[in-house]
């Protein structure tokens, strides 16, 4: 079996599984935030129960809106709040506790190898990034897993990647996942699973790794994941005294596809609008004019972002006419890059850094578009209205790309700042 | 049986269209919801809606994010069925679990025009066309799907489970 089956296997009592196979799986770790929670809530109270099944297995973080930027997300928070109490849920992360969820489940030692964890959030697939199973549901099946702690969930067939190469300089990890949202498009894994491996990615860190991961679901793969190693562990141990099995591939895993790439000659990659698959090399989008650069979210807001993004703008200014939005992942990434001076490069470059915060990758609090505007950006989906009007246009990028970018006013390769 | 008109749309139709981001706030007033559903794609969506229609679209459709109140906006402004080519399976999952009927159904974007009247069991898993006197096979459901559906979706399902108990 391959990693995937082995953890669905394990996860319901199976020795075996096979793709397409339903099988009904115990969950290890649950999580909702603000804005998926509070109809998660109200569905587990329509059902009739009373009580979670496992609070210590249930995390709670607010991340989409916040601070509340409006009474009625006030609202939303307090149900949220209510129902921790209640419930006596302690791995809570309130406003200033955590920052964006998927940042926050690993660094508090919540994503363990092995396990099966289910988020209320699209991007949940970012844990496979530690060789768990992660999954986003929606709120009526959180609510059914707070009741009983098991969901049903169909084997998923896998394609593995598998990626040689060394990056050429300024060529990220995200400009890899980039190019194979690109190549396999976004209705090309739907029900898979997408396994990351070759020496690319075991040379990865951790941040290149989630980074990968997180964009699994926008080939609308059930998840993405990457075989644990010396990297996971070094990671895992210093975040968890929790006891844990690392699960590996058999050596006959079987795949439905194998994908081989090289990333010798790749470029910097820039996803256009208004589809996640409209994949260019930069050098093709050069010379766009943009309004907003926006360097955060749970695919690129973590500390190695901040740095290579510092690294550009450092004793440069942010153009004017383009206002550039920095959110550190979370409050840990954001002491750090305080500690590291980088949040000092921000602001004197003209950059407005902002507390950990979704913020404006979803359209729903901070950094909103006019329509006509443009916007760069190194989050994950660019979809019409996804960060505000639906006249505004979302290019996706590295935060390379995205620094050098705000320092030109235009879409740039970061290989063309080069000094 | 569901009868309705055809709305049509293409392929990849993502849940930011099917709700946008700045009304998620909304989640607890389905109605509210509903006024915006398909707003970004289609501002006379939920006119057309209103009184039973059956979305018709290509590959994908519900790709993008986990947000229930997708499903939930198109139940509340009179969808009573999707059919598409494929699903993304995180919407696909929402829209059972609220009890709202989504059928695979290959060929139905060739095969069905904007306004056609439908037919559809989703039993069977047919899609008969009115407009164009054909009918289409769509992937039938398994049968635990079938109870969820049959009771209304999954939270009453749940209930009924938890007061036999």
């Amino acid at each position: 079996m391959n990693i995937i089956e082995k953890i669905l296997a394990r996860a319901s009592g199976k020795g075996e599984v096979t793709p397409g196979e339903m099988v009904e799986a115990s969950v290890d770790v649950a999580m909702i935030h603000d804005l998926t929670g509070p109809l998660a809530i109200e569905s587990f109270r329509k059902i009739g129960a009373k009580k979670v099944w496992d609070s210590q297995r249930i995390v709670v973080i607010f991340d989409h809106l916040v601070p509340a930027n409006s009474e009625r997300s006030a609202e939303l928070h307090s149900i949220v709040r209510e129902f921790v109490i209640e419930q006596k849920i302690e791995k809570f992360y309130d406003v200033g506790r955590g920052g964006i969820c998927h940042q926050v489940m690993p660094e508090k030692g919540h994503v363990i190898p092995g396990e099966l964890i289910v988020g209320a959030d699209s991007h949940t697939c970012t844990y496979g990034a530690f060789g768990a199973f992660a999954t986003g549901i929606g709120a009526t099946d959180m609510a059914a897993v707070f009741a009983t702690g098991a969901l049903w969930l169909k084997v998923p067939n896998v394609i593995k990647v598998n990626v040689e190469g060394r990056f050429q300089r300024y060529v990220t990890p995200k400009d890899l996942i980039l190019s194979i949202v690109g190549e396999i498009k976004a209705d090309g894994a739907i029900y898979k699973g997408i396994e990351f491996a070759g020496s690319t990615v075991r040379n990865m860190s951790v941040d290149g790794r989630m980074t990968m991961c997180n964009m699994a679901i926008e080939v609308s793969a059930k998840t993405g994941i990457v075989e644990p190693d010396e990297t996971t562990l070094n990671y895992i141990k210093e975040r968890t005294n929790k006891p844990f099995q690392i699960v590996k591939n058999d050596p006959d895993a079987t795949y439905e596809k194998i994908l081989n790439l090289d990333t010798t000659n790749m470029e910097p990659e820039v996803s256009c609008p208004h589809s996640v698959d409209n994949v260019k090399p930069v050098s093709e989008v050069a010379e766009v004019s943009i309004n907003q650069a926006f360097l955060g979210s749970c695919t690129n807001g973590r500390i190695e972002d901040l740095r290579s993004a510092a690294s550009f703008l450092k004793g440069k200014k942010v153009r004017n006419g383009v206002r550039m939005i920095v959110v550190p992942a979370s409050q840990e990434v954001y002491l750090q890059a305080l500690q590291e001076g980088l949040l000092e490069i921000f602001l004197k470059a003209g950059a407005i850094v902002g507390n950990p915060t979704c913020g404006p990758c979803l359209g729903g609090h901070l950094g909103l578009l006019a329509p006509g505007e443009v916007c760069i950006s190194s989050s994950n989906r660019n979809f019409v209205g996804r960060m505000g009007s639906p006249k505004a246009q979302v290019y996706l990028a590295s935060p390379l790309t995205v620094a050098a970018s705000a320092i030109t006013g235009k879409i740039t390769d970061p290989r063309a700042l080069e000094t | 049986m569901i009868s309705g008109k055809a709305i049509k749309y293409g392929n990849n139709v993502n849940t930011d269209v099917i709700i946008p981001g700045k009304y998620l706030i909304l989640t607890l007033d389905p109605m509210e919801l509903a006024k915006h559903a398909m707003e970004g794609l289609d501002p006379l969506f939920f006119r057309k809606a209103q009184g039973g229609a059956i979305i018709v679209a290509g590959r994908n459709f519900g790709c993008g994010s986990s947000r229930e109140e997708a499903p939930l906006a198109l139940k509340h402004a009179g969808v009573k069925c999707v059919l598409a080519e494929s699903f993304a399976r995180i919407f696909y999952r929402n829209a059972i679990n609220l009890g709202l009927p989504v059928l695979e159904c290959p060929r139905v974007s060739s095969e069905v025009r904007d306004g056609d009247e439908l037919v559809v069991d989703v039993k069977a898993g047919e899609v008969k066309n009115k407009s164009k006197n054909l009918t289409l096979r769509a992937t039938q459901l398994p049968e635990f799907i079938m109870e969820i559906l049959n009771d209304g979706g999954l939270i009453e399902h749940l209930r009924r489970r938890i007061e036999s108990k």
